[in-house]
């Protein structure tokens, strides 16, 4: 199934775009989409124990199960104020 | 133009209309304070020359309702209004504007810095800061708005 990943500040950069298309397996969680993505950009993994994330723009555990067409959401630290 | 209560986006901060915005509750409020952050010219030792933020702007509304709620839930007679502001913002500028009004003041202090701890804490915002010599991304807090460790020590903060 196919779901939207949406990457913020630093992990946007690492990535080089703050939006990528990804196919994966059907129940997939947070979790292996974010595996499978720092398996692909290694400067993403340090971030493993750090980051937030969040389904179609709502807060979400690692092991939250996708559906197709989610938007899933990767959020590092955040700086605001 | 209505200035809805909680807002993030380019625009400018306007602290008047965001005191406007929240009102007086039709004459029951005795105390409203206000909070601007600012852009400061140094940060750990780096003379900084201005800020980039950026957000994720439809979580960021709903963290901020979120927060709106645990305020009114904590300090029942009280009501807040919250704006960030995202992109380049040179120093002096305002990159948050916070109103809390209630009927008492200790309660519009409490709630007011209560808000700012939680924006700091769970609000999906990210600050680049560029300085003398490059520029680096801030990492302070992993959001995670259920954590009710975090959540109470704002609420110590507030109430110190």
């Amino acid at each position: 199934m196919r779901v939207t990943v949406r990457l913020f500040a630093r992990l946007r950069d690492i990535a080089g775009t703050s939006e990528l298309p990804r196919e994966v397996a059907p129940g997939a969680t947070i979790a292996a989409v974010w595996r499978e993505l720092a398996g692909e950009y290694p400067d993403l993994a340090p971030y493993e124990r750090s980051i937030s994330s969040a389904v179609n723009a709502d807060y979400a555990r690692m092991d939250h199960e996708l559906r197709e067409g989610d938007e899933v959401a990767f959020l590092p630290p955040v700086s605001g104020g | 133009v209505t200035t809805p209560l909680l807002a993030i986006g380019p625009s400018r901060v306007d602290i008047d209309a965001l005191v406007s915005a929240v009102g007086n509750a039709g004459g029951a409020d005795g105390a409203v304070v206000t909070f601007l952050g600012l852009v400061r010219n140094h940060n750990q030792g780096r003379r900084v020359l201005y800020l980039e933020y950026e957000a994720f702007e439809l979580l960021g509304v709903k963290t901020f309702e979120r927060i709106a709620d645990e305020v009114v839930r904590r300090w029942p007679d009280t009501r807040i209004a919250l704006h960030h502001r995202t992109g380049r913002l040179d120093i002096g500028e305002a990159s948050v504007a916070i109103v809390a009004a209630s009927a008492h003041r200790s309660n519009a202090y409490a709630a007011c810095r209560y808000t700012i701890e939680r924006v700091k804490q769970i609000a999906p915002v990210w600050k680049r800061e560029f300085f003398d010599g490059g520029d680096v991304w801030i990492e302070g807090a992993t959001a995670d708005p259920d954590d009710e460790a975090a959540r109470t020590q704002a609420e110590r903060v507030a109430c110190a």
